[in-house]
């Protein structure tokens, strides 16, 4: 039985540290695949302890409507945090960046325009429609006539679950374009190149952020927005591609 | 009075065991009724991803015993040099995460993969088609197959393969009617483990073939497309393929019952 006692304490202090209990510094972020790099930079710059999950933004506020309680949620749209604080489980989101949807392609593809797109055995990845990066995709294409459109429709070869599964696919050369924010293009670190929307078809890609309700650490959470808007974060989001928020 | 003890931790860890792995399973059925688990199956995407589930998982289960069965016996029944070398290689992938096998699933048979070119040359596409999904369920679930294979067919008595062969049997008949069935238990609850990790298999198929409904969009990812949309209809898709995956479990189990005492009157 004294075993069992010792497995019992290990196990609780386990519980505690993902807790974060021992820490109370420490800011438990659920972050936007897209935010990556740029809070990767901001926390390391800043030298915040951050505790910082990545995904699509529709999974982490899935998450967040099932009960898990991060200190800070930043979303790839204004909607999801909308939704969120609509429910009560997140504060009043701040925009906190801007970002541009772009069409990418590997550096050395001949591919330069959406028209290309519509070509027959041309392969495409974009965003699963729930997660922003699809619904700005289909905002856009929705907006072409409606045979460039089912052309380009009917050259997906996969919907990927958040940003970094398209980019991935575009890297490893498994598809031939994809639409990702002109971002992923920067971190791809030269092996993507982006090709500009035109102007008519690009979509308002704004970032919100909020502090989520029932936090553990909420100053922690108020400080790490605050930093994205100006000081280390602001500069992080800069060098990553992101243009400040409007106004 | 320290026996009564033992006994009782005994049963209190069985207890743990039990509420551990029921409880989540349990949840997921007293969240859904009957009718959202029927209403699930009235999607068409649905519908998709579970055929081709049963489509894929079943085709890289007969790739794995077709090849696997006779591999399996040659690693139990000949000592050779470099053995538990390939038995630990061959094993290895069990112990891989399916984030780790997508990547290097890419790194192999993908377009820029070791095998890229080659594979290109031959016409073959892998990548986002179905094929790569038979691909990747077949990587991260044949090891199950071989491990439990090999282990049943060492545990044959080696003098019943000799009386055979005494009786003018050849080597393959041998192998045919008399090791197989007396592997059958073994062989089938290999082949239970195989089928439902590769009915369960979500990062590798993810990495390596994408997801796009009815060609590669199986069962566990679109479960996953839908957890941030509509978390009920995720639940009873979750439930379909845990009844699913139990009834392959028990109708696999009756037919390996069936083998031993079929293949103990042959």
């Amino acid at each position: 039985m004294a075993s069992l006692a010792v497995i019992a304490t290990c196990l609780e202090g386990l519980v505690g540290c993902g807790g974060g209990g021992e820490s109370s510094d420490q800011v438990v972020v659920s972050a936007a695949a897209s935010l990556d790099t740029a809070f990767r930079d901001y926390v390391d710059a800043a030298g915040i302890d951050a505790k910082i999950s990545f995904a699509g933004s529709d999974e982490l506020a899935a998450q967040i409507r099932q009960g898990v309680r991060p200190d800070v949620y930043a979303a790839a749209n204004t909607t999801l945090p909308d939704q969120l604080h609509k429910e009560g489980l997140v504060g009043n989101p701040t925009v906190i960046a801007t970002n541009a949807l772009v069409l990418a392609v590997p550096n050395d593809s001949q591919i330069d325009s959406l028209d290309d797109l519509t070509e027959p055995g041309t392969t495409i990845a974009m965003g699963d429609p729930a997660v922003p990066v699809g619904s700005y995709t289909r905002d856009v294409l929705g907006k072409l006539a409606a045979e460039q459109r089912g052309a380009i429709f009917s050259n997906v070869r996969s919907e990927e679950p958040d940003v970094s599964g398209i980019a991935g696919k575009l890297t490893q050369g498994a598809v031939d374009a994809g639409f990702v924010y002109v971002t992923d293009v920067t971190a791809s670190g030269g092996e993507l190149k982006a090709i500009q929307l035109p102007a008519d078809l690009q979509p308002d890609v704004s970032y919100g952020a909020a502090v989520v309700s029932g936090a553990k650490n909420p100053e922690g959470a108020r400080a790490f927005i605050d930093g994205l808007l100006r000081g280390d974060g602001a500069r992080a989001l800069r060098n990553s591609g992101f243009k400040p928020p409007p106004g | 009075m320290r026996r009564a003890a033992f006994g009782a931790a005994l049963f209190l860890a069985l207890f743990l065991v039990l509420a551990f792995l029921t409880l989540p399973i349990v949840a997921i059925f007293v969240h859904t009724s009957p009718g959202d688990l029927i209403s699930s199956l009235g999607e068409e995407d649905a519908r998709d991803a579970l055929w081709l589930s049963l489509q894929t998982s079943l085709a890289a289960l007969t790739v794995i015993v077709i090849v696997g069965t006779p591999a399996a016996y040659l690693l139990a029944t000949r000592e050779f040099r470099a053995r538990s070398v390939v038995v630990t290689l061959i094993e290895l992938p069990l112990v891989l995460p399916p984030a780790v096998a997508g990547i290097a699933l890419l790194a192999s048979f993908g377009p820029k993969g070791l095998f890229g070119g080659a594979l290109d040359d031959a016409g073959i596409e892998l990548v986002l088609q179905t094929a790569g999904v038979i691909v990747a369920l077949t990587f991260v679930a044949a090891p199950f197959y071989l491990r439990q294979a090999q282990e049943a067919f060492a545990a044959v008595d080696r003098n019943l393969l000799d009386a055979a062969r005494t009786l003018g049997a050849s080597e393959a008949r041998a192998f045919i009617r008399v090791a197989v069935p007396c592997a059958g238990q073994g062989i089938t609850s290999g082949l239970a483990l195989a089928w439902g990790r590769a009915l369960g298999e979500f990062g590798a198929t993810l990495m390596f073939a994408g997801s796009f409904s009815g060609i590669t969009q199986t069962v566990p990812l679109a479960i996953f497309a839908r957890f941030s949309s509509d978390f009920t209809s995720a639940l009873a898709l979750s439930g379909v393929l845990v009844l699913v995956s139990a009834a392959l479990l028990l109708s696999v189990k009756i037919l390996g019952r069936s083998m031993v005492l079929g293949g103990g009157a042959a």
